[in-house]
């Protein structure tokens, strides 16, 4: 199993009781809330942290995309990767991912992933997602045409990057006389894609498309729906002929690791919790935007979802609490026994085959991350890295 | 209530329409909440008229074809229907919010089958320093306490409980509606220059406390419309079909027995 290591690289300082006058961390709450000297220590030590991940034994590291919000503070993740490219020389990374829908002209993502690429010879992965419901509100991008713009970008940049320019595009969406990147992307026939996700039907079957076998990654959700979605991708691989490698198959989780289950989940209540009911505050009409998902995976999404934060789900007065995110196995928090064999659980049901740790989240502080990632590094990933 | 229901295609496009009444007819262009019955207001207007009330595509349970994608495409849908439906002497519009954006976009580009014109709360146009609510940002409550003045209309609408069937027409309008208006939001910035091209009888109907469209844009509709009428309701949010139902109709049939011919 590969393991790679990120961070959302939320605003740690924002005020959590003040914050609770707007009705989302995204989108609408005012940026007098950030800090730029506490913001500024945040980027230093997110990216002196995820630097930490090759000495460590890592296989890679990831960052990714979000905008106007305390949740996450790479709206261009692309300058995260390229710092964490000086700092580093082996190990992949992941930008998990770009948002495509919401820019107007797809070339510039496939010539930032070219740079990089080649910056770092061929260490990029690049992730595909459309971007949360709450960043149609923030770049005015229409949801309904969503699923459209993220295909057609997504078409576009790879026959950037594999076949010769120039050409022209003529599209639905994005229409350009000339495609001719310079520079070419360094990984050849180009760097692989992944796709993160929540797991909707149709992303599965696109993704595990035999033109593409893109790897999916299941992220923020409970252990059911990662086996559901795992499996589900598994089932569409052999419906379309063939076996999913275990390379296809990933999730992301938050990790915390320490000698026992009461002092992890003393040492990271807080940080879990903030992150769930604090960072992630979405109410259904931010979070599911009109034509965002297609309306039988909004029915179907109302009717299952369980393992996101306040709001729409469950309520806006119904914290989740870290016991109930361990019980949904939301978050693994426990001893490394405890953990591994969690992953194990679902490694045997799935044949899962990369895990992506986040052992920093919400306010985690440097010191709990530091001994968190440590720990998890020494006691945890040589074996998962083991499991084939 | 299905006799007012009456088979409508335009092209090899189904419109679910309803229909009922005598006199002149009216073409009333629904806005981004559709149209659940023949309410009140369609009572009043059709004891004189021949009211025509189609869901628009992509709303209520008409088809919902993909090649329209925007407003235009919208527009040009309607100059279909208006060759293939119009009365020999045509219609008179009434649109309502996103309804009267479509009506403009209509009749800047043909009103060779329009005899008048009633714009109500109309969306379409964008007044600099007057933003707009963010109805696509409101929960179900705050749609309801911005767009409803009436407390007690409120309050029966909070605790409506839709069937089944009614909620997913809730989600199919939502759905259409964001893709016609999501973008530039709730308006067309090339639609205000063209409105002069519009020169039959025009009004112009708002409600004083609209929490979507503030009623400063009833002034600037009226002003580039150079409309006949323009009327301010009392106690009144951004529907006056719904919350003045009788006062909206009679200030529509008066309008059209002064100016339409």
């Amino acid at each position: 199993m590969k393991v790679l290591n990120f961070t959302l690289m939320p605003y740690r300082a924002m005020d959590v009781p003040a914050s609770k006058a707007h009705r989302s961390a995204w989108v609408v709450l005012p940026n007098t809330f950030y800090d730029p000297e506490k913001g500024a220590h945040d980027y230093e030590s997110y990216i002196d942290l995820l630097a930490q991940s090759e000495p460590l034994g890592f296989d890679g590291v990831c960052v990714n995309e979000h905008h106007q919000t305390a949740y996450g503070l790479m709206p261009a993740p692309n300058l995260i990767a390229s710092a964490l490219i000086q700092r580093t020389k082996t190990i992949k990374i992941a930008v998990l991912g770009r948002a495509l829908p919401l820019v107007n002209n797809p070339i510039n993502i496939a010539e930032e992933f070219a740079m990089l690429d080649n910056m770092s010879r061929g260490r990029m992965i690049a992730g595909f997602v459309r971007g949360i419901g709450a960043e149609y509100h923030s770049t005015t991008v229409n949801p309904f045409y969503s699923h459209e713009r993220f295909h057609e970008a997504h078409d576009l940049i790879v026959k950037a990057w594999t076949q010769p320019g120039p050409f022209a595009w003529e599209g639905e969406h994005f229409n350009l006389n000339y495609v001719n990147l310079w520079p070419r992307v360094y990984q050849q026939p180009h760097p692989p894609i992944w796709i993160p996700s929540q797991g909707s039907i149709e992303t599965i079957e696109w993704a595990a498309d035999p033109s593409r076998k893109y790897p999916f990654l299941v992220t923020f959700s409970a252990r059911e729906a990662v086996i559901k979605n795992l499996l589900a991708y598994k089932d569409q691989t052999q419906k379309y002929g063939y076996e999913a490698q275990s390379s296809q198959l990933g999730w992301a989780a938050p990790v915390y690791v320490a000698d026992t289950v009461e002092k992890a989940m003393q040492e990271s209540r807080e940080a879990i919790e903030a992150l769930f009911n604090d960072y992630l505050t979405l109410p259904m009409e931010m979070l599911l935007p009109p034509g965002y998902t297609s309306i039988e995976s909004l029915k179907k999404i109302i009717a299952t979802k369980k393992a996101i934060g306040r709001g729409g789900f469950g309520g806006p007065n119904q914290r989740q609490t870290l016991e109930r995110l361990m019980e949904l196995g939301t978050v693994l928090v426990g001893t490394p026994e405890t953990i591994l064999n969690q992953i194990e659980q679902v490694k045997e049901k799935t044949n899962l085959g990369n895990f992506v740790s986040m052992l920093q989240f919400g306010t985690l502080s440097n010191e709990l991350t530091q001994r968190n990632q440590a720990r998890f590094a020494s006691d945890i990933m040589p074996k998962l890295q083991k499991m084939v | 209530m299905t006799d007012i229901l009456k088979p409508c295609r335009v092209g090899n496009i189904n419109l679910n329409l309803r229909r009922q009444g005598q006199g002149r007819a009216i073409l009333f262009l629904h806005g981004a909440g559709g149209v659940s019955e023949w309410s009140p207001f369609f009572q009043e207007l059709s004891s004189n008229h021949d009211v025509w009330v189609p869901d628009h595509p992509g709303f209520g349970v008409s088809d919902n074809p993909p090649f329209i994608k925007n407003m235009s495409d919208l527009a040009m849908f309607y100059l279909d229907f208006l060759d293939e439906h119009a009365p020999p002497d045509g219609f008179d519009i009434v649109g309502h919010s996103i309804g009267g954006w479509l009506a403009a976009e209509i009749a800047t580009r043909n009103a060779r089958h329009i005899r008048s014109m009633s714009f109500i709360s109309s969306a379409g146009l964008r007044l600099e320093g007057c933003p707009m609510g963010d109805v696509f940002i409101w929960n179900a409550e705050e749609s309801i306490k911005n767009l409803i003045f009436d407390p007690v209309i409120q309050e029966k609408r909070l605790n409506a409980q839709p069937t089944l069937e009614e909620a997913e027409i809730l989600v199919r309008n939502k759905f259409t509606f964001a893709k016609l208006a999501w973008h530039p939001r709730l308006f067309n910035p090339d639609l205000k220059k063209w409105l002069h091209r519009i020169k039959v009888p025009t009004q112009v109907i708002w409600g004083e406390h609209d929490g979507l469209i503030p009623k400063e844009y009833a002034k600037m509709w009226a002003d580039a419309l150079h409309a006949q009428e323009c009327t301010v309701l009392k106690d009144c949010s951004h529907s006056p079909v719904s919350e003045k139902p009788v006062e909206t109709a009679q200030l529509i049939k008066n309008f059209l027995g002064k100016y339409s011919s």
